[in-house]
């Protein structure tokens, strides 16, 4: 079995980033030479005003003849006008660059969410929710963040210190180089210093974390802290956490600041390097006055860059590092391949359903053997129940049937075709899982239930047609009353997660969008454990009689539904150990006999 | 806390609450903020003195030495000096700022933080149930982060204003017309700024809207994988995240447009300014009335302010999103609704407590009218009995039994303890004697320990308690296989147990602190049923380890549990059909009966049929065969 894992993060390089990502979203680079091109031009536009300092102190000014006002003013016109032009392109560099980006990076979101949601149930389970949505949200957002600040200023800096070294080299090489070597230490003690910054941050994040636990301990166990009165512990635990955040904060700051001061200070101490050098230069008759003047604004144009590199380069690990983390998600191997397209691919046309498992055997990545070579038939159009003790592999089977994972080893069948061979939508189709925690979005009963509707217009529109399917899916599994019951009948509310209905509620909610979706072949895995007896055993009622014609397979703890199968399935430690009718089993002495008198015992 | 005369939220114009909010915020760390102030204003001073200093280095240095001054020349090393100087006062300043600055975003931030939690601690589990536990989180989170915003930036605006004071006082005092045309341009890029944000921040707060949308729908959708690969839902899920992807990609590109228009004007201005200082300081210089060196101070502030000038626009910016996180923040600090107690207090006798409701009923607010949950509920429990409250999916079993522990209060009635009206007993005396298990267990991120006992104290007597505790609720040979036994730590960090065995840890929780009153919300459902009848067992005959009755009120499906019980409730639709023992209901009421024996008539009917059948012949062909032919 390959390792199905989602990885915390793809092991690509820098640069291999970049192109995988690239490689992702094409749209990122489209048009990228014309904005660079333009992006060149914006950034001559910084050194007009230097160049113009220059020139009106020589030529203006200190002129030989005196001071030329006009001169001055034609030159400032001029001026003036570049300025204005380079602005012109800044804009369009910046909005070439953001929607092309902004493209690229929807599209990686999009692309990253279809995976997630096309991995097996193993490799989604292998990373908690939350750290898989921030895959497609805080990630691609540092991206965007990233883009619309500082890859904008990465640009524009780069090239602006080009575009100033060149002028500066033009007036002098001498102190050009001079300047270089004041910042090029500077630059890398910085960098340094930023490491540190970033390892206090790394504190403070996880401050913040340890502090948002606690928080989340008020308000989710909110109903625990006051049942049991520890709210002033539980308070103590809180501040504790708040000011132990307030401390890495505030020591982070302190280095923050004494970093970003630094920076202030080394890049004046470079105006004193460039006044006492130049004079010097110019009293040598390297330099005029102007040239000198030019190069303190010209050094300005430096000072910004190398103070914002680092936050920038920071920004661009986050990025990387941010890409990466979506890369890893899109290029997670796939387990569960759909045939779809395949050469080889059944048709499997809706029908009966057979189920077939030859020789199956799985274990969980990493894990013991749980099922230890499983021969079963399971005939069309029957009821089947499978039974056993927590733990015996009966759930996997489950699993198994309706290929949420693949077997280790051996088959399984529908009506004789390996479920690989099934196109996933046909398969889906066919074989429908209701787990024991159904799943309810936050909506009405009717939209929840109308989610199992094959043509179910977009964005869940409840029309009058749809909440008459939904309304008669009810009466058909006899929930008519209980639905009735409700504040607000279909359209109650079940609130987030179906948290505001009771857990039997939320099962009888997932049993009927099961029932809309009519499959061929229902997997009831405990779907129905948390109800009560006698709406369980009308449930199981009245799905004996919709599933005619249907094959039910029924995982159960509650042997009511053993009794009211055509046939049970005693799984034992990963192993078939007894199939036939109840009766018969029943009657047989064996592990199922034992179960169900048990049971028996429990029930009067 | 927030006082009481003096509601949190507020009121008036935006620029009032703005500004309100900028003041309550500087007052929570007063001594911080009035040095980052003055760091700042110094750092304002610096930022003129710099450009001062290099025009005074141009006139009386650069200018003379290149021209062959020799006097000058000995001046090179004085100003490298001065300029050092100034530039060790302006980094200095900078420091002092962005710390002072920055310990006071985080003391508020703090302050926020532990009033918001407060009052989650205070508030009634009502006003829990009404909040979505996201919404609560980023309560304490987000919501924070956006109310303290501005603080940031506010210092570095303070101090710019003293800078623009303080350029225009030694500009004047060179040259009234440099300083004329200096100075022009600096209204117009606050202008440009303010009006910059005025945009940007609709534009960054609807951004900031979708990616919550976003990520909403990411957040469902993933809870949702298992139902959607089940039903195959996965193209309509992927729809829906694109549509929302794709509006969130609109408005950020709105946003860059803008911030694209924009960000070149803001950067035009100073450089325009400076040009205009060169034309009219030449016409000045000719005329005799300015150096060379006035004319580069001026050029070299415009230089310098061009960042400066933008804080401005950073705090205007940043105070509409603070409100709104002051907004939320102060939904919570004002929210009313404190359980109010009395004074009573409840007997530690040695028997379990008598529980008497009377005349009981629950409303609930529900989509603008009330739904009634419980209504005319009369029980009465005798101390020491063990009750089984039972009825259908639905019936209103927790918001019954959770009266008990004063969760929730009635709507109307009284729920009486030992007599006495819950209302009227002192705080803590609940907790201390009523043992609550819910359906489902919360595991604080602590270890075994502390997640039974919920106290921080360790001691061989605490132990040998919790091991008690532990045994009685079957679940010490889990805890004894963990490595750290005891000290292992639990949940989503930590070890993480079956639902089964979560359960047993919440069982051992409410025994560890042996109350008079135990109440289990369908507390054993995902225990196994032999366990279960264990626990219930060894309950009745330890009596909590201490020989003394308790009184048990539990919500049960299981039959065998029910059956072990002294009375059983029979609750539908909100109210009791009837109460009595177990034979006695089953004997009398019809809708006890159909639950109580669903199973075993279920399964009567069963073999029932397939007698029948049988009778009717050896074609033994399921009737759906039939249907199905029909069907087809």
């Amino acid at each position: 079995m390959s390792d199905s894992r989602i990885a915390t993060t793809s092991d690509l390089g820098v640069l291999a980033t970049l192109r995988r990502g690239v490689q992702i979203s094409p749209q990122i680079v489209q048009g990228l030479w014309l904005t660079l091109a333009l992006a060149v031009l914006a950034a001559a536009g910084r050194v007009v005003v230097p160049l113009a300092v220059q020139q009106t102190i020589d030529e203006g000014i200190l002129a030989d003849g005196g001071p030329e006002p006009t001169r001055v003013a034609l030159l400032s016109t001029v001026a003036a006008g570049a300025i204005i032009l380079a602005g012109l392109c800044t804009a369009v560099v910046n909005v070439r660059l953001f929607r092309s980006t902004e493209a690229g990076l929807a599209a990686l979101r999009v692309k990253a969410f279809r995976h997630v949601h096309d991995l097996s149930t193993l490799s989604q389970g292998s990373e908690r929710r939350g750290a898989l949505v921030s895959r497609v949200t805080n990630d691609v957002d540092t991206i965007s963040m990233f883009v619309q600040w500082g890859g904008i200023m990465l640009m524009v800096s780069t090239l602006q210190v080009g575009v100033a070294t060149v002028l500066m080299a033009v007036y002098s090489p001498a102190l050009t180089v001079v300047v270089w070597l004041c910042f090029v230490p500077l630059f890398l003690v910085i960098r340094l210093a930023q490491r540190a910054v970033g390892r206090r941050f790394t504190v403070v994040r996880e401050k913040v974390g340890a502090m948002l636990g606690a928080v989340s301990e008020a308000v989710v166990g909110a109903e625990t802290v006051r049942a049991y009165g520890v709210a002033d512990r539980t308070g103590r635990r809180i501040d504790g956490a708040i000011e132990d955040t307030r401390r890495a904060q505030g020591r982070a700051q302190v280095l923050v600041g004494v970093v970003f001061s630094s920076g202030t200070l080394l890049a004046n101490l470079v105006l004193a390097v460039v006044v006492v050098v130049g004079s010097y230069l110019g009293i040598g008759g390297g330099l005029t006055a102007g040239q000198l003047v030019a190069f303190l604004f010209l050094v300005q144009l430096f000072t910004g860059p190398v103070q914002m590199a680092t936050e920038i380069l920071n920004e661009l690990q986050n990025a990387v590092a941010g890409w990466r983390r979506v890369i890893a998600v899109v290029d997670t191997p796939i387990d569960v391949e759909d045939a779809d397209g395949r050469s080889g691919a059944a048709a499997s046309p809706r029908g009966d359903a057979r189920v077939t498992l030859r020789g199956v055997h799985y274990s969980y990545p990493g894990g013991p053997e749980v099922l230890h070579g499983i021969d079963l038939e399971l005939p069309a159009r029957k009821k089947v129940a499978v039974v056993g003790q927590t733990g015996s592999g009966k759930t996997t089977i489950a699993k198994l049937v309706a290929r949420l994972m693949d077997p280790s080893a051996g088959r399984v069948e529908l009506d004789g075709v390996d479920l690989r061979d099934i196109p996933l939508r046909r398969l889906r189709e066919r074989v429908v899982l209701v787990p024991q925690e159904g799943f309810l979005f936050d909506g009405t009963i009717a939209s929840n239930v109308a989610y199992g509707l094959r043509d179910l217009p977009a964005e869940g529109a409840v029309d009058h047609e749809v909440r008459e399917r939904v309304a008669a899916a009810f009466a058909a599994l006899g929930l008519t009353e209980w639905v009735a019951d409700l504040p607000d009948g279909l359209d109650t509310d079940v609130g987030q997660r179906g948290e505001a209905l009771s857990a039997g509620e939320r099962q009888l909610v997932a049993v009927a969008r099961a029932y809309l979706a009519a499959p061929d072949l229902l997997v009831l895995d405990e779907a129905t454990s948390a109800v009560d007896p006698a709406t369980e055993v009308r449930i199981a009622r009245a799905l004996d009689a919709l599933t005619s014609g249907r094959s039910t397979i029924t995982i159960a703890h509650r042997l009511s539904t053993a009794e009211a199968s055509d046939l049970v399935v005693v799984v034992d430690d990963g192993h078939v150990v007894e199939a036939g009718p109840h009766l018969e089993l029943a009657a047989a002495g064996g592990v199922y006999a034992r179960m169900h008198a048990s049971w028996v015992a429990q029930t009067r | 806390m927030p006082e009481p005369a003096r509601p949190a939220a507020l009121s008036g114009s935006r620029l009032r609450r703005g500004t309100v909010l900028v003041w309550r915020g500087m007052r929570t760390e007063p001594r911080l903020y009035v040095l980052a102030v003055l760091a700042s204003a110094v750092f304002g001073a610096a930022t003129v003195a710099v450009s001062r200093a290099v025009g005074w280095a141009t006139d009386a240095v650069v200018v003379p030495a290149l021209a062959g001054d020799e006097a000058a020349r000995a001046d090179i090393w004085l100003a490298g000096g001065v300029l050092a100087t100034v530039a060790l006062t302006l980094a200095l300043s900078v420091a002092g700022r962005r710390i002072w600055a920055g310990w006071g975003v985080v003391g508020i931030q703090a302050d926020h933080r532990r009033g918001v939690t407060r009052q989650y601690l205070r508030l009634p589990l009502s006003w829990h149930r009404a909040h979505p536990t996201g919404q609560l989180l980023s309560n304490a989170s987000a919501d924070v982060e956006a109310a303290t915003g501005v603080f940031n930036p506010l210092p570095f605006a303070l101090g710019v204003v003293v800078m623009i004071l303080v350029a225009t006082g030694m500009l004047f005092s060179v040259d009234p017309w440099l300083a004329l045309a200096a100075l022009v341009v600096i209204p117009a890029a606050i202008a440009a700024n303010v009006v910059f944000q005025r945009y940007m921040s609709p534009a960054v707060t609807r951004a900031q809207q979708l990616r919550a949308e976003v990520a909403d729908v990411a957040h469902e959708s993933f809870e949702a994988a298992l139902l959607v690969k089940s039903l195959g839902t996965a193209d309509r899920e992927e729809a829906r995240f694109a549509r929302r992807t794709d509006e969130l990609r609109a408005a950020n590109v709105r946003a860059g447009r803008i911030r694209a228009v924009f960000d070149p004007v803001i950067e035009l201005l100073p450089n325009l300014g400076t040009l205009l200082v060169l034309g009219v300081g030449t016409v000045r210089a000719a005329s005799g009335a300015v150096e060379v060196g006035d004319v580069v101070t001026a050029a070299y502030l415009l230089t310098m302010m061009a960042v400066p000038v933008r804080a401005f626009g950073w705090v205007l910016g940043e105070i509409p999103r603070a409100l709104v996180g002051y907004d939320r923040i102060s939904r919570v600090l004002d929210a009313q609704g404190e359980i109010e107690v009395g004074d009573g207090v409840l007997p530690a006798g040695g028997t379990g407590i008598g529980v008497r409701l009377e005349d009981v009923g629950v409303d609930v607010p529900s989509a603008g009218r009330t739904a009634t949950l419980l209504d005319g509920i009369d029980v009465e429990v005798a101390p020491g009995a063990t009750v089984a409250v039972v009825g259908p999916t639905g019936a209103g079993k927790t918001t019954l039994v959770s009266l008990l522990s004063r969760l929730s209060d009635p709507t109307r009635g009284r729920v009486l303890l030992d007599g006495v009206d819950v209302r009227d007993l002192a705080a803590g005396q609940v907790p201390a004697q009523v043992a609550y298990v819910a359906q489902n267990t919360f595991v604080f991120e602590d270890t075994v320990r502390a997640n039974v006992t919920l106290a921080d104290e360790v001691s061989d007597a605490v132990d040998e308690g919790v091991w008690e505790a532990l045994r009685l609720a079957r679940v010490d040979d889990v805890v004894r296989a963990l490595p750290e036994g005891l000290d292992a730590p639990l949940g989503e960090r930590g070890a993480n147990l079956s639902g089964g065995q979560r359960q047993r840890l919440a069982i051992a929780r409410a025994l560890v602190r042996r109350p008079r009153l135990l109440v289990l919300d369908d507390a054993t459902s995902a225990v196994d049923p032999r366990v279960e009848q264990e626990i219930l067992a060894g309950l009745a005959a330890d009596a909590v380890g201490t020989g003394r009755p308790v009184t048990v009120v539990m919500v049960a499906y299981r039959m065998s549990s029910v059956s072990m019980s002294d009375v059983v409730v029979h609750l539908e639709g909100g109210r009791v059909v009837d109460t009595g023992r177990h034979d006695e209901l089953l004997a009398r009421d019809a809708g006890y009966r159909d639950l109580a024996t669903a199973y075993e008539v279920e399964t009567a009917r069963r073999e029932r049929e397939l007698v029948d059948e049988r009778a009717a012949g050896e074609d033994v062909h399921e009737p759906w065969d039939d249907d199905e032919e029909g069907a087809r």
